[in-house]
């Protein structure tokens, strides 16, 4: 029973925590934001690659470091805090945990350590229209190896150069990898309400596909598998967000007088941060048991990871509204960093489904529970 | 990150939950009604119960050997819990005295008078109760005015207490009276203990809008106790209090009571559109809320159990687990009423699903907000003590506590 890190996990997390203090300060996040082309930092995201974090649970057989999930959710806590504007989620989430969960040992051998090195940046496309992601709501098709349909948004669409991507096939849906540099892909950049993570509406036009796998048909379980693994990484860039936003709001609390003394002292800010104080409590106890499931892959994961994401993306969104809401007219502005977390609260926890679609697969994942546990 | 247990915690998991179902109470006889909190014969269960578990070694696992403790571990004593619970067996009469009450009492009190309350305690054979709130102190516990007054070798205790749970039913009190009127309010208290059969002890119950009767007004009047039955130093009552206070707060968050899976129980009992309320898709969404809320209850206890463990006293942020645990009582009955439509009316236990439970702790709930610290203060703790935000404007700081302006 640990209810925490180890000692040598937080050295981690501490010196990842300094190493994004001095090259992602939110100057950077500024940056993208004022020039959001890219979607991205590239002198950034060179740096990350360099500390080799790419590969951080990424097995060293496939040339990844091998520290573990729990190491990895530690970065994604700091990435989180430091609102990085990096694909890191999209290719070490979602994209090699695809190949990881679904993809032979031809695929896991050739993209695993272009990954892990950084040499290639992988997202997944699944969404292709607003709504809920259906089984029904999937257009895209692949025919003879050849994938025609439109993907959007695509979460760092515009930087990556491979794509897991959901599409009818013969079998069924299934998830199939996609050379974005290729032929038969056209891709244009997306506003979205986050510019500092980039998006792209990627269009196929008879574009190479390779299954992921040797069975097809399985599409929508192994999309929710691997979104069930990127939830829980993912609700500790959510975490170190929320801890972040609520920092910024106490501190502000603080500094600001009215009325002749601190705004803190009121019961009307107090109150406020306690309740945003509470939500993170509890998208972090969520956000750990996720963590321990993932790193001994556990039968309890799709419970966990459902948990995890339902209550980091409250946490996060709360956290980073009072954050506002605290700074007053000033944290409305283009010019204070309140908005980042706005923004990026929002957008996390849209990437892999709305709160409200996790919610659901919560509560079948707990009937499943249930179930299970009437049995003898 | 780690929520299983250890080899050693599994083997002694099993040999608890062996003992536990070898040895369980049977409550079968009793009626509905009887199986409630403060009812006579579940009481009675109940002390027989922790009787038992103190002649096995289980009465106060983590407690010293010399106190009647089984020198265990707090990891142990939780996993005790946790098959207690598990069986359902869950008794809140010796909570008071075991792990709020006598800990800070032995903290301050060596002597052999002190250490011969604690055996007929862990039996249960002794009941204790709080003696700390007044009417006119509630969140304000330092405002208190009940007066000891020094009488040679003896104390003289007047004044009026409330809300004071298991008072009907207890054996001895601890009791905070104001010892010097003429300092500041914190440093003016002074703790004792006394047997609740002490000439001028009146205890009068409270009849809550639950309709129970857990809470008591104890009217003391001339009460006479030795200064042997004092806790602590003169004028160190605060201290008492705050070491008492800690302790509940963290055990009210560890989170007994009505969970997710009696929800759930209920709501596949219940018709609703199409199918049963479990397939209602708005009851769903608030499952999936209630839950997360729920398992961080649970989990946040397996924090302060990993501080315990590298001997640490759990911090400020048990105050999360007290606020989180209450509301959610009062939520997950609200809402169990509400799936049940007309029928969330019917409280009769011999007519209701699963015995009115959800409709008592509906009524119950609005306590639990209240109780141990209310939600307000708990975010005044949370926000002061761990985020660090400036208390409140005082007027009531360094003045003596009889200039201190009070209302009625």
């Amino acid at each position: 029973m640990n209810f925490d890190y180890t000692d040598d996990q937080k050295a981690l997390k501490e010196e990842a925590r300094r190493f994004l203090m001095a090259v992602s300060p939110l100057t950077v996040a500024r940056g993208v934001l004022e020039n959001p082309a890219e979607g991205l930092d590239p002198g950034l995201w060179a740096r990350i690659v360099e500390q080799g974090w790419c590969g951080a649970a990424i097995p060293e057989s496939y040339g990844g470091l091998g520290l573990g999930y729990v190491e990895l959710c530690a970065l994604a806590e700091e990435l989180g805090r430091a609102v990085a504007p990096v694909p890191f989620a999209s290719s070490v989430y979602l994209f090699a945990e695809a190949l990881l969960l679904v993809g032979s040992e031809a695929q896991k051998s050739a993209l695993l350590p272009l990954v892990a090195s950084g040499e290639v940046i992988g997202t997944i496309a699944a969404s292709e229209a607003p709504g809920v992601l259906t089984e029904a709501a999937v257009k895209a098709r692949v025919s003879g190896g050849m994938l025609t349909g439109v993907k959007l948004p695509v979460s760092d669409g515009m930087a990556a150069g491979q794509a897991v991507v959901l599409a009818q096939g013969d079998a069924g849906p299934g998830l199939y990898r996609v050379d974005l540099t290729g032929p038969g892909v056209q891709r244009e950049a997306v506003s979205t309400i986050d510019p500092t993570r980039g998006a792209a509406k990627i269009t196929f036009d008879g574009a190479p596909a390779e299954l992921l796998g040797e069975t097809g048909g399985a599409g929508m379980a192994q999309l929710a598998a691997v979104q069930d693994r990127a939830a829980i990484l993912m609700a500790f860039e959510q975490l170190g967000g929320a801890d972040r936003a609520l920092e910024m709001a106490r501190d502000y609390a603080l500094e600001r007088y009215a009325f002749g003394r601190q705004i803190g002292s009121y019961q009307a800010i107090k109150h406020k941060l306690a309740d945003v104080f509470v939500r993170n409590e509890v998208a972090r106890a969520n956000a750990y048991y996720g963590a321990w499931a993932l790193s001994s892959d556990a039968p309890e994961l799709p419970l966990a990871a459902a948990a995890a994401r339902v209550a980091a993306s409250a946490a996060y969104w709360q956290a980073s509204k009072e954050n506002i809401q605290t700074h007053g007219g000033i944290g409305f502005t283009w010019e204070a960093d309140c908005h980042f977390f706005y923004r990026r609260a929002r957008h996390l926890a849209l990437v892999l489904g709305a709160p409200r679609d996790w919610k659901r697969r919560l509560a079948d994942r707990l009937e499943l529970r249930l179930e299970q546990e009437a049995r003898p | 990150m780690n929520f299983e247990d250890s080899p050693e915690e599994a083997a002694y998991r099993a040999k608890v939950r062996g003992w536990i179902e070898a040895n369980a109470p049977d409550m079968s006889h009793l009626a509905p009604e009887e199986r409630r909190n403060w009812h006579d014969k579940h009481k009675e269960v109940a002390r027989t119960w922790q009787a038992a578990k103190a002649d096995a070694g289980y009465g106060c696992i983590s407690w010293p050997v010399a106190w009647g403790g089984a020198a265990g571990t707090a990891i142990e004593e939780s996993i005790f819990n946790q098959e207690e619970g598990r069986a359902g067996l869950q008794f809140t009469y010796f909570m008071t005295g075991l792990h709020m009450l006598l800990p800070a009492l032995l903290e301050h009190n060596q002597d052999p008078l002190s250490l011969s309350l604690i055996p007929p305690a862990v039996r249960g054979d002794k009941i204790w109760c709080q003696l700390f709130s007044e009417p006119s102190s509630g969140s304000d516990s330092a405002g208190l005015r009940s007066a000891a007054v020094k009488d040679g070798a003896d104390w003289v205790i007047n004044g009026q207490k409330v809300w004071n749970s298991g008072a009907q039913i207890a054996d001895y009190g601890m009791v905070i009276a104001r010892t010097d009127p003429d300092v500041p309010k914190h440093k003016g208290l002074t703790a004792f203990w006394l047997d609740m059969t002490t000439p001028g002890v009146e205890v009068r119950p409270i009849k809550m809008m639950s309709g129970d009767n857990e809470l008591n007004e104890v009217f003391l009047t001339d009460v006479r106790i030795p200064d042997a039955q004092r806790v602590g130093e003169v004028g160190g009552g605060w201290k008492v209090v705050i070491s008492t206070l800690m302790n509940e707060r963290a055990a009210l968050g560890s989170g007994s009571g009505l969970s997710w899976r009696d929800v759930m129980q209920l709501a596949r009992q219940v018709a609703s559109w199409e199918g049963t309320a479990l397939d209602d898709p708005a009851f769903r969404e608030w499952l999936a809320d209630l839950y997360v809320d729920a398992e961080a209850i649970r989990l946040l206890s397996f924090r302060t159990l990993t501080a315990l463990s590298h001997g640490k006293a759990p911090g400020p942020e048990g105050s999360a687990g007290k606020l989180l645990w209450s509301g959610l009582a009062q939520n997950l009955s609200s809402q169990a009423l509400d799936i049940l439509d007309h029928g969330g009316l019917i409280d009769d236990p011999e007519m209701a699903l699963m015995n009115g439970a959800f409709q008592h702790r509906f009524l119950w709930a609005p306590g639990l907000r209240l109780g141990g610290g209310t939600d307000e203060i708990m975010k005044n703790i949370i926000a002061e003590r761990v985020l660090g935000l400036p208390g409140d404007v005082r007027v009531d700081k360094n003045v003596p506590f009889r200039e201190i302006p009070r209302g009625r």
